[in-house]
């Protein structure tokens, strides 16, 4: 079993604890993890993408190769488009429907979705009014995480454990809200 | 030990930690920063190895050269184009006899993610004639350096660890071996080989060379070069990361090349003859240059055909990824899915809204309106962003420091008026030296240093002295008092600023300008924290 993921979205908008997210649930589910990220000069602002492969065997490249991720991962409409040769004919996109605007050409909000609806398999999620629903703006990138929940080789439990360590020293409350913006996204691509 | 998950990077600080190091030093550089900023973590909370940010690479190497000198272990770590700042010290310390490891962590950047250049420190090592170990994941990069340690020791030579960004900026799980302690202080017996005066230094680099067989027969041996004959038609040979694309496409290929991999250089040269004599063709698969192809077009017969990024079977540029692997290796790319109709625009990395640069360059553009002819030489750091629109305020970015002496330069050629771009860190780092040649000169230019009290670019690391620090070393530098200036980077104050610098343009003579405001990001975050590796 392979199962790769490729994470996007733009500088500073959490796409790292996405994939740590993932990343640490699917080793404690004893899976071969490797995850190849993005440091430096695109944080700033730009398009960062993240590699993340799961596998029940030892991974060799750092890098999917065209045509073989399961999943893209998006915390932002745009940029779920990016990478699409990457995903295999057969995988899905899960991408939030919150723009971040930041570039002069950026296409018309409508327009975009309409492409992004005309791929074969796609979840699209106002992850921020789930996030702000939840109690915390900054949750975005667990509303995401919740909606992969559905689609992962992996337990939803595990998951969950995860995000309470995470944010066990910051309180019950966050705690909550994190895991309540997790369930969000999870009930959203359900449904 | 328990296994742990971290970053490549991460795993050469763990490595160089259980190799029982003393010290380590570094200057910040993507994407070599977060090995340093490892350890600096440990460190805090076991008291040891001492891990310190340095002015420069160049500084750093020769702490550590130091260090080695006391009969300790250090590690020094850098970005690719570090090492050519701490060239000078590299170089001449492959002739001392270490008797204390040294390990030198380079991590070069193919395909330029945030570098200027794709230089393969390969050649470095080569060029110093000493080791180089490079792993393909992370557990070697754990492995690697701790011996790496141990080789430099046994061959009394710095030893390279070199690493691409796909490796350093990778997490993967590594399994830790019980550490090692620390050395005792020890000098060396005799002072003589580290006073490399030409009859000295004659000397020793004859026993460096004498030593080459020595080194050559370890890595003949070494069980990061590995061979094994397989098919009679296709050689491969790997180097580093290489390996993991030929490995993800190998199962499709449908036969089992013979292959060498090649984990320690010099060059297993053996082991290339033994491959070139089972085969017909050989595929080099590097990340960088075509370093080992290169070196295999000395070793084996013209009649063994040799593909690689040279030949241009491989692109000769360019990070490598899966993909091109597969297609040198005659597989197609598999078919990924497509939109058509949609044209994606680019997003390029932009400076934060509302960054202190920002004021600074509104005010450089307003101040050179209206001159036929003007130039802004700029440099490394977060304001190099400052080229792109809706700024495009700048014309140069070369190398840590440059814009200072390419200011000079243009000036003396000529040109009037001549600004020079630079931030705190990036002056401390490198501008400071040519400042002296327009101070000594009193060179026709004006020089604005933007002070965000931080390395911005790299993730807020402290700069060296802090930002108070700067207007009185320039004073003491001989800069003019009438011409020195401290202002706040404010939108408020881009007029003023814009006034200012117009002045100061027009003053025949050196001017200095600093903008000062925190990074918005530090501000923010105030201390960036990354956290040791957690146990899984
Ligand atoms: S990180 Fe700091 S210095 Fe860099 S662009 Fe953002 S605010 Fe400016």
């Amino acid at each position: 079993m392979t199962f790769d993921i490729i994470l996007s979205g733009v500088g500073g908008q959490g796409v790292l604890s996405l994939s740590a997210i993932i990343a640490w649930s699917a080793m404690r589910e004893g899976l071969h993890v490797k995850q190849s990220e993005v440091h430096g000069m695109s944080q700033r602002g730009g398009a960062v993408l993240a590699n993340l492969r799961l596998a029940d065997h030892e991974v060799a490249s750092d890098l999917i190769p065209q045509g073989r991720a399961s999943l893209v991962l998006s915390m932002e409409p745009l940029e779920s488009l990016r990478y699409l040769r990457f995903l295999s004919p057969s995988g899905a996109v899960i991408t939030s429907l919150n723009p971040v605007v930041n570039i002069p050409d950026y296409p018309d909000l409508d327009e975009l979705v309409g492409h992004i609806r005309r791929l074969p398999r796609v979840i699209l999620l106002d992850s921020e009014r789930l996030a702000r629903k939840a109690g915390s703006a900054r949750a975005s990138n667990m509303v995401i995480a919740g909606a992969a929940s559905c689609l992962l080789p992996l337990k939803v439990e595990t998951m969950e454990h995860f995000i309470s360590t995470r944010f066990a020293a910051k309180g019950d409350p966050v705690v909550r809200q994190n895991l309540d913006a997790f369930h969000a996204g999870r009930e959203a691509a359900a449904a | 030990m328990a296994d742990l998950v971290v970053l490549g990077d991460e795993a050469v600080a763990l490595g160089a930690v259980h190799a029982g190091i003393t010290a380590a030093y570094a200057y910040p550089g993507t994407p070599s920063t977060e090995i340093l900023e490892y350890l600096r973590v440990h460190a805090a909370r076991h008291g040891a190895p001492l891990a310190s940010w340095t002015a420069n690479e160049k500084t750093a190497y020769e702490a550590a050269l130091g260090v080695a000198f006391a009969g300790r272990r250090a590690l020094v770590a850098m970005k690719h184009v570090g090492l050519n700042v701490a060239a000078d010290p590299f170089m001449n310390s492959a002739l001392v006899d270490l008797h204390g490891g040294l390990v030198v962590a380079v991590a070069d950047d193919p395909g330029m993610h945030s570098s200027q250049n794709e230089q393969d420190s390969r050649y470095y090592a080569d060029f110093a004639r000493v080791i180089c170990l490079e792993p393909a994941n992370a557990q070697e990069a754990y492995e690697m350096t701790r011996e790496a340690f141990d080789l430099s020791e046994r061959f009394r030579v710095p030893v390279v660890v070199r690493l691409v960004t796909r490796l350093a900026h990778s997490r993967g799980v590594i399994t830790a071996a019980p550490p090692r302690d620390e050395n005792p202080v020890r000098k060396p017996a005799s002072p003589v080989s580290w006073i490399l005066l030409p009859a000295h230094a004659r000397r020793q680099w004859r026993a460096l060379l004498d030593r080459q067989q020595a080194v050559r027969a370890y890595t003949a041996a070494s069980r990061h070069n590995v061979l094994s004959l397989d098919d009679r038609e296709l050689g491969v040979v790997t180097a580093g990361i290489g390996r993991n694309y030929y490995l993800e496409n190998l199962d499709d290929l449908g036969f089992v090349p013979s292959h060498l991999h090649i984990g320690a250089y010099p060059v297993p040269a053996e082991a290339v003859r033994l491959l070139a004599g089972h085969v017909r063709r050989l595929l080099v698969i590097e990340d960088g240059y075509p370093y080992v192809e290169r070196r295999l077009r000395g070793l084996i017969p013209p009649a063994v055909e040799i593909r690689g990024r040279e030949s241009g079977h491989l692109p000769p540029d360019g990070e490598l990824n899966p993909d091109l692997v597969r297609n040198a290796l005659g597989l197609a790319s598999r078919p990924g899915v497509e939109l058509p109709g949609f044209v994606l625009p680019n997003r390029p990395p932009q400076l934060c809204q509302g960054c202190p640069h920002c004021d600074m360059f509104q005010a450089i553009t307003r101040a050179l309106d209206g001159y036929a002819e003007s130039v802004v030489m700029s440099d490394i750091g977060c304001y190099t962003l400052g080229a792109l629109p809706p700024y495009n305020a700048i014309e140069s970015c070369v190398c840590m420091g440059a814009s200072v002496g390419m200011a000079k330069g243009a000036a003396d050629a000529g040109i009037h008026p001549v600004v020079a771009v630079i931030g705190d860190s990036t002056f401390l780092h490198s501008g400071f030296t040519p400042l002296m040649d327009a101070v000594a000169a009193n060179t026709d230019m004006t020089l604005v240093i933007l002070d965000n009290e931080v390395v911005a670019m790299t993730g807020g690391q402290p700069t060296l002295l802090p930002s108070s620090r700067i207007e009185p070393l320039l004073r003491g530098l001989g800069v003019d008092p009438d011409h020195l200036h401290v202002v706040q980077a404010h939108p408020r104050q881009v007029d003023a600023i814009a006034d200012l610098i117009r002045r100061e343009l027009e003053h025949r003579g050196l001017s200095v300008v600093i903008g000062v405001r925190e990074c918005l990001e530090t501000a923010k975050t105030k201390k960036q924290k990354i956290p040791e590796a957690v146990q899984v």
